[in-house]
Order: C-alpha cells, then sequence, then structure tokens
C-alpha cells in the first residue's frame, strides 16, 4: 500500500521542488490535470467555431453570429443542442460499423495529441513538482507525431464507408495529402531535435529559452512545418478532402448530426494542437522572451501562472493565423498540391538537414559551447543566408505552378498562336 | 456590343506567389480590423428606403372613415397587369362607390399608374416591404384590408424636382 500524501505532508519530508514520485499524489494529480485539460480543451474547441465565424465575417466585412447571446457568444451553445437534437441518418449502402467507428477514430487522435504538450512551467505542491502537461512523456515529440498520424484513419474510414463517390474521393486525397506532407513535417522537424538532441518537449523548450527560439535558429524548418501543419489540419489552402466546390464535403458528405460534429470538431482539435506544437518546437513553449527567470528553479505559481500566459498568448495567435490564412487564399489544386509536397518541400527538408546537422557539427568541431552567443550567432548568419536563398529561389514561381508551366516551351506558343488567329480572342486582345 | 472573349497572356515563369499571398493577407487583415461593416441588422435596424419606394397598396379614407374611391374605373383601365377589380355602386343620392375593390398583389407590378391615374388620390402604392401571409389567396387584398393599411404612402414623381431634393 503506497503511502497518503497527507501523512508524507506532515512528515515535512517532500520538497516541492522536486518530481512527484508518491503512487496517490501523482495519480490524483494526473485525474485533475486530465478532467481540466479536457474540459478546457472542449470549451476552447467549441469558441474556436465561434472565432472562425466571427473572423470570416469581419474579412468580409460582416458582423457574424449576433443573435443568440452578447455578440453571438451562445451561438457556440445553440449549435451543440441542435447538432445533438438532429436526426442521425445512415446511408443504406453504408458500411454501418465502420461508418460509426469513423468519428471516433477521427476524433481520439486529436484529443490525445494534447496529452504530452506542455504549457507552463511545472507547478510546486506539497507532494512535490508538477509537470504542467498531462503526461510529460520522455518521447513527448515521437508521440505527437505518431498519435497525428492516426487522424487520416478516420477521415479515410468514413470516405470509404460512406459507400459516396464524393466521400471517398476526400477520404481518398485526404490520405494522400496527409501522408505526403507527413514527410516534409517530419523531416522539418529533425533539425529541431538536432539542436535539443531531446525528443522530450520540455527539453526542446529549456533549450529554445537558453539558446534562442528556434524560429530565429531555424527559420526553415519552421516555414516548412508551418505549411505540412495546415496540410495536416485540411485547412485551407489544403483542404482538398472537404473541397466543397469539387467533393460537396468530401469525407463527411453523408454525416449528419453529432457524428458530423465531430469532424469539424477534431479539425479545430488538430488546429489547437498544431497550433501548441508550432508554439512548443519553435516559438520557446511556456517561455517569455527576453527573459531567464521563468526557466529556472525555484518554481512558483506566479511564474506558472504567467507563463500559462504566455504559452495561451502564443497558440490563440497561430490560431487567428490558421482562420486568416483561411479567409485569404483560395484552394490548391491537386497536382499543384503534390508538387509542393514532394518536389520542393521534401527536397528542401532533406537538404536543410544536412545544412543543420553540417553546422551543429562544424561548430561543435570548432569547440563553440552550445548555448553560446557564438553558437546561437552562428546558426543565426547561416539560417539568413537560408531563407534569403530559400525566398529569392521560391519567389520565381516556383512553389505553386501555373497550369500552363506543364506545357512545354514550343507547344504554350502553338496554343497563344492559335488562339490568336480567333476572331473573338482577337477582338479581345486587342483592348 | 458583340460579345467578346478577352485571352489572358497567364504568367508562366516570373510570378512571385509569396507576394501575392502577403499581399492578399494584408488585405484581409485591413478589412477584418476596420469597423465599417455592410451587414445591417435587419429586424433591429432597417435600411431607410427611398420616399419614392412603390410597395403594397393603401386605399386613402374620408374623415368618415370611407374610402375616397367614387368607383371611376380608371384604375383597373390604366392597370398594365390587370390587377385591379372593381364593381361600381350607387348609393340613393347618386354617389358612386366601390362595391368591390380587389388589387391582386401577385399580379401588380408595382408601376404606381393606379395611384398616378386616380383623380381622388385614392388609391396609393404604400412605402412597404415586408409581406408574408400563409396562402396565396390572402395576397388579393380586399378594400377593407386596403383601407386598414397604415403604412406610408409613396410620393409621386415631380417634374420640377426629377431627383426628389
Amino acid at each position: 500500500m503506497m503511502p497518503l500524501p497527507a501523512p508524507a505532508l506532515l512528515a515535512g519530508a517532500i520538497d516541492p521542488q522536486l518530481p512527484m514520485h508518491d503512487f496517490w499524489p501523482f495519480t490524483l494529480t494526473t485525474i485533475v490535470k486530465l478532467a481540466i485539460v479536457f474540459s478546457v480543451y472542449m470549451v476552447g474547441v467549441a469558441l474556436l467555431t465561434y472565432a472562425e465565424r466571427k473572423i470570416s465575417a469581419w474579412i468580409q466585412d460582416r458582423h457574424g453570429p449576433m443573435e443568440v447571446g452578447p455578440w453571438g457568444l451562445l451561438q457556440v451553445a445553440a449549435d451543440g443542442v441542435k447538432n445533438f437534437m438532429k436526426e442521425e441518418t445512415y446511408p443504406a449502402a453504408a458500411n454501418k460499423t465502420l461508418f460509426i467507428l469513423a468519428p471516433m477514430l477521427a476524433f481520439i487522435p486529436a484529443l490525445l495529441t494534447w496529452a504530452v504538450i506542455p504549457f507552463a512551467s511545472p507547478l510546486p505542491t506539497p507532494w512535490g513538482l508538477m509537470s504542467m502537461a498531462v503526461a510529460d512523456l520522455p518521447v513527448g515529440f515521437l508521440f505527437t507525431l505518431a498519435i497525428s498520424s492516426l487522424g487520416v484513419y478516420g477521415i479515410v474510414l468514413a470516405g470509404w464507408a460512406s459507400n459516396n463517390k464524393y466521400a471517398l474521393l476526400g477520404g481518398l486525397r485526404s490520405s494522400a495529402q496527409m501522408i505526403s506532407y507527413e514527410i516534409a513535417m517530419g523531416m522539418s522537424t529533425v533539425a529541431v531535435l538536432l539542436l535539443a538532441g531531446n525528443v522530450n518537449l520540455n527539453t526542446i523548450i529549456l533549450q529554445q529559452a537558453t539558446m534562442g527560439w528556434n524560429v530565429l535558429l531555424l527559420s526553415v524548418a519552421f516555414l516548412l512545418f508551418f505549411v505540412a501543419t495546415y496540410a495536416e489540419t485540411n485547412r485551407l489552402p489544403f483542404d482538398l478532402p472537404e473541397a466543397e466546390s469539387e467533393l460537396i464535403a468530401g469525407y463527411h458528405t453523408e454525416y449528419s448530426a453529432m457524428k458530423f460534429s465531430l469532424f469539424p470538431i477534431s479539425e479545430y482539435a488538430n488546429m489547437v494542437t498544431a497550433s501548441a506544437l508550432t508554439s512548443v518546437l519553435f516559438f520557446g513553449g511556456w517561455d517569455i522572451p527576453f527573459t531567464t527567470w521563468d526557466n529556472l528553479p525555484p518554481w512558483t505559481v506566479t511564474k506558472t501562472l504567467l507563463t500559462l500566459g504566455f504559452f495561451a498568448m502564443k497558440v490563440i495567435f497561430f490560431l487567428f493565423t490558421f482562420m486568416w490564412i483561411r479567409w485569404t487564399l483560395p484552394r490548391f489544386r491537386y497536382d499543384q498540391l503534390m508538387s509542393l509536397g514532394w518536389k520542393v518541400m521534401l527536397p528542401v527538408a532533406l537538404a536543410y538537414v544536412v545544412v543543420v546537422a553540417g553546422a551543429v557539427l562544424a561548430l561543435d568541431m570548432a569547440h563553440v559551447a552550445r548555448g553560446t552567443k557564438a553558437f546561437s550567432g552562428a546558426l543565426l548568419l547561416l539560417n539568413l543566408a537560408c531563407v534569403a536563398g530559400l525566398v529569392v529561389w521560391m519567389d520565381r514561381g516556383r512553389v505553386v505552378s501555373p497550369a500552363a508551366s506543364r506545357l512545354r516551351g514550343g507547344e504554350l506558343n502553338r496554343l497563344r498562336a492559335v488562339a490568336g488567329r480567333s476572331r473573338l480572342a482577337r477582338v479581345g486582345l486587342e483592348r | 456590343m458583340a460579345p467578346t472573349t478577352r485571352v489572358l497572356d497567364r504568367p508562366t515563369g516570373e510570378v512571385s506567389y509569396l507576394r501575392a499571398t502577403l499581399s492578399g493577407m494584408t488585405q484581409t487583415l485591413k478589412h477584418l480590423v476596420n469597423p465599417h461593416k455592410v451587414t445591417v441588422q435587419y429586424p433591429h435596424e432597417r435600411e431607410s428606403i427611398s420616399p419614392r419606394w412603390r410597395g403594397t397598396h393603401r386605399m386613402l379614407t374620408t374623415e368618415d372613415g370611407k374610402a375616397k374611391c367614387v368607383a371611376c374605373g380608371l384604375c383597373p383601365t390604366v392597370c398594365p397587369a390587370n390587377c385591379i377589380k372593381l364593381v361600381p355602386g350607387e348609393d340613393e343620392r347618386g354617389n358612386r362607390y366601390p362595391l368591390v375593390f380587389e388589387i391582386d398583389e401577385f399580379r401588380c407590378i408595382f408601376c404606381g399608374y393606379c395611384q398616378e391615374v386616380c383623380p381622388e388620390e385614392a388609391i396609393h402604392l404604400g412605402r412597404h416591404y415586408e409581406n408574408a401571409e400563409y396562402s396565396r389567396a390572402s395576397f388579393v387584398y380586399d378594400l377593407e384590408r386596403l383601407t386598414a393599411q397604415t403604412h406610408p404612402v409613396s410620393q409621386l414623381w415631380d417634374p420640377t424636382d426629377p431627383k426628389g431634393e
């Protein structure tokens, strides 16, 4: 029988600054963290749907939801009630087991990924130091990669089980897209792991606190990761699996009521996770910029609250960017999506891993200690050169190819000449 | 003018999608923070309509509450949509009045000729656009309905003040 927390506290044998070791305090605090994180997460996701509608409306010079509650704030509750009350429909020819299973398979990994993300500095409790992540796994980052790839099964199965051509096409697109961009995403983070020397997310945050944020040292990796998260979460400009104009609603065409609602919920949950991961890997996680006191023990409640606030701000900024980009950019064509993933992002990511690994090796061989200004400065300069080169190279229409680029030059001129001979076309050209 | 096709010379080489993306995002951000929104929160606020707005009809009444109409028959004659049904009657003193006066608002094209032609300034078009009914039949407004309407009537075009200033 494990000792209960109270006697241990009375004995005063436990240092609040050291990690928890006793079984019961650890289990109980984990359950509390789980409950709090889950409820905050679900409410946050619900509010995100409201934020998305408001931001889309403002961008289009509209007001958005205004009727339910003050400024339409209760719209979320109204939508929830609607989704629970609606009829659940099943297509006659659907594979019913998979049809029911698919939304769950999309929803669960979306929630699961959040478990390892540290959202504040550790909190001292009378029973020892409590890590502010639901599960501070030593393999944290690998866990997020593994779980986030599972999300595609929900979408593919939804498309397959619906027995609907549009749904199937959406599911196929989703699998192709997610697999293509997962590779670039994984490769882009190799550079981060090279600098941190560890896959634990808290270690990555502390590394950035000493060396400087990865977004400055590894901007190319950040750009690749940023684009890949959009593809992984199926957000515009990568929302081909849904593609309303072509596929009705893609993989969730046949879904209704709460089963349908689970897909948007998991999409938003994935967005939150992607934003959190971007801030952890590249923007110092819960690190407060330009200070070091927040990263060092002794840990206090104030530090936890402040770092939590900064982490929330970073996540909210990226969530806003998700919505901002969605309401700015049009959708990619399928071949553009594939060529961007395989012909641009993957080679760039691979080359960047080689560049960063070479730079780190060279700095180590020159006996430049990690964490010094010289080390960070050298990486920063290299990074500036890489970004400048990449932008100049990409800024010549190589990222997204126009339709004409698939033709040979001579063929294009021939087609233009044909167009020029048309009477109607000539009239148009003379304008 | 003949319809024309414009063949755009689409760029193949030197295109900057990065700059286009960034300028697009600046554009959307400008609209996002711009406090001027075009939506009118309809049931709570309404856009003002022109004084010459021609909506559903209204029959004006004399001081004793009778319709001003003398059943002269000009409005059914002038009506291009043939939507006015008028059966004239005459009382013991020889005054004509409408026995039946019905306007089918579905047939009506809201040209305003009836208001222009009316010698008694009895029938008017109204500055009113919220017309909802549960049946098609209730869009045939009878005399009782027409006299009971209270919305403001539309103004006729004045040739000396063509812009309504």
